[in-house]
């Protein structure tokens, strides 16, 4: 009984990573209907950034705080700059585009940082842990980053509800057309989402490679946590991606407990069942 | 009293088809100009080229004194030009109340709060009250054309293109409609409306331009216009 409880908190923690890593695909995906093949690179690049911010401030905290304006400002001009210019009815534009920066991306990085893997000093977080009863502890770190997941998930659902930004991203998603003539620059708009996208994948670099250590080409494996817990809890809405993440930890979790080579396999088929049964998602959204 | 809108020599072509044909037009500050023309004449490429979904190939467009033929649509809209579309496009996705905020929002430029009394006045103005916290994409056409000039009018337009929102009404419900344009009309609100439905049409605009092939064929009061030879011929198909 308690190592069935341990594998669904383990799973549902790790799952927040998965999160983490799926929400800014997800915001993407619902606003301008953008697949990033890149996505799970930029988040080892900021793994990167913040490792190396560390080394300089001597803190990963303040690493995070001097990368959230950063990834938010890469973000913002790499939209406006290049991804706008891909963006149609033509998915094949931004598929190449993306597929082509992270070739570059993972090669930039193995110049730069070499093969090595390398992992954020987390000042011992990393191996702290609660002990909640004999053989049932909780790391603090994985608790942490299921934290954050829950407030990025609940804060992005709130900004898209609630306020006019959240509006402008859900009206130029809706029509375009419509939206230019209601006042709104789609392209200032998309820059702003993907800007956005860029704070989330700066916590999920940070905090991924808090936990573990990264390699420059890490990101592909990433990327497809991120598609399947997004697929998974039904394009557009955060509250599935969430879901969806949880979803993916806890099936990996258990696959790993009946043999550690079936973690990431029994993930996969669960996201292949999911195609199946439910290939709108968990929670799709009206449209 | 100057004119709001001018148009001056503009053209466009699709391909070799000429759509708009060296058009020059003016319009006062306040008046209702109404749009009449045989499908293909060029009266919804018209209203393109003054929202901005299309840019003239030859010729300028002032509004408000400004040049504005290059100027994409968000930034007309913000200076004053609203439009609604023959084909309401809603955002189905929002609530009817959304609709309004984000048109007022973006397109008058106001803050989040201000933009909630406008709103629920105009809904209240274009009969939407009650359908305030629909979904917009399960409305009725009747009410998917009311939220069009609704959402239209939230942007706070000194210019408000109609075209044929009458069409597909009942007899009754076009009346209701003329109503709401005379009543914008008395805010100060310039207009240009196409519209098939011509008594519609007659009951609000104060001037009448009839287009065919691009090109200006009639300008004028609306009972001259109706009554020339060449407008019955082209646009009613009489003998003349």
């Amino acid at each position: 009984m308690l190592s069935f409880l341990d594998t669904l908190v383990q799973g549902v923690l790790l799952g927040g990573l998965y999160a983490l890593f799926a929400l800014g695909q997800s915001l993407l995906f619902g606003v301008m209907r953008l697949t990033n093949t890149a996505h799970g690179d930029f988040i080892i690049l900021s793994a990167f950034v913040a490792w190396s911010l560390a080394v300089v401030t001597g803190s990963p905290w303040l690493a995070l705080i001097v990368l959230l304006p950063l990834a938010f400002a890469g973000g913002y001009l790499l939209q406006r700059l290049v991804l706008n210019g891909t963006i149609g009815k033509d998915p094949m534009r931004s598929l190449v585009v993306t597929f082509g920066l992270a070739i570059v991306i993972q090669n930039v990085l193995q110049q730069i940082y070499t093969a090595d893997p390398r992992s954020i000093d987390s000042g011992g977080l990393n191996t702290a842990t609660f002990q909640l009863a004999e053989g049932f502890s909780i790391g603090a770190l994985p608790l942490l980053i299921f934290a954050a997941a829950l407030a990025l998930t609940v804060g992005l659902q709130l900004l898209f509800d609630r306020t006019d930004l959240g509006r402008a991203f859900r009206a130029v998603s809706d029509d375009r057309e419509a939206a230019e003539l209601m006042g709104l620059d789609h392209r200032h708009v998309y820059a702003l989402a993907t800007g956005i996208a860029f704070l989330v994948v700066a916590f999920a670099g940070t905090l991924h490679g808090m936990k573990t250590t990264v390699s420059a080409t890490d990101g592909p494996s990433l990327l497809l946590y991120a598609f399947e817990a997004v697929i998974i809890g039904g394009m557009g809405s955060f509250y599935g991606t969430l879901v969806g993440g949880m979803l993916l930890g806890v099936t990996q979790d258990i696959g790993f407990r009946i043999d550690p080579g079936w973690g990431i396999w029994t993930g996969h088929v669960v996201f292949l069942g999911a195609l199946l049964l439910r290939p709108s998602g968990l929670f799709p959204r009206t449209r | 009293m100057g004119a709001i809108l001018a148009l001056d020599g503009v053209s466009k072509s699709y391909g070799a088809l000429r759509v708009i044909d060296g058009l020059s037009l003016a319009v006062e500050e306040g008046e209702t100009l109404g749009i009449l023309g045989p499908n293909g004449a060029g009266k919804t490429t018209l209203f393109n080229l003054v929202s901005g979904d299309v840019r003239a190939d030859a010729g300028q467009i002032r509004f408000g004194g400004h040049e504005i033929s290059h100027e994409p649509p968000h930034r007309r809209c913000r200076l004053g030009i609203g439009r609604a579309y023959q084909v309401p496009q809603p955002f189905g996705a929002m609530t009817v109340f959304e609709n309004l905020i984000v048109a007022a929002s973006f397109g008058s430029q106001k803050r989040e709060k201000e933009t909630y009394d406008s709103a629920v006045q105009v809904l209240g103005e274009t009969g939407l009250l009650s359908k305030a916290n629909r979904l917009a994409g399960t409305l009725t056409l009747l009410d998917r054309k009311r939220l069009e000039l609704a959402r239209a009018l939230a942007t706070g337009p000194r210019l408000l293109l109609l075209d044929e929102i009458a069409g597909g009404l009942t007899e009754h419900e076009a009346m209701e409609l003329v109503e709401e344009i005379r009543r914008i009309q008395r805010t100060g609100v310039t207009m240009l409306w196409i519209e098939h439905v011509v008594h519609a049409l007659l009951a609000a605009a104060g001037r009448l331009l009839v287009l065919d092939a691009g090109r200006k064929i009639a300008e004028g009061a609306p009972v001259a216009v109706m009554g020339d030879p060449l407008v019955q011929r082209v646009y009613m198909g009489l003998a003349a």
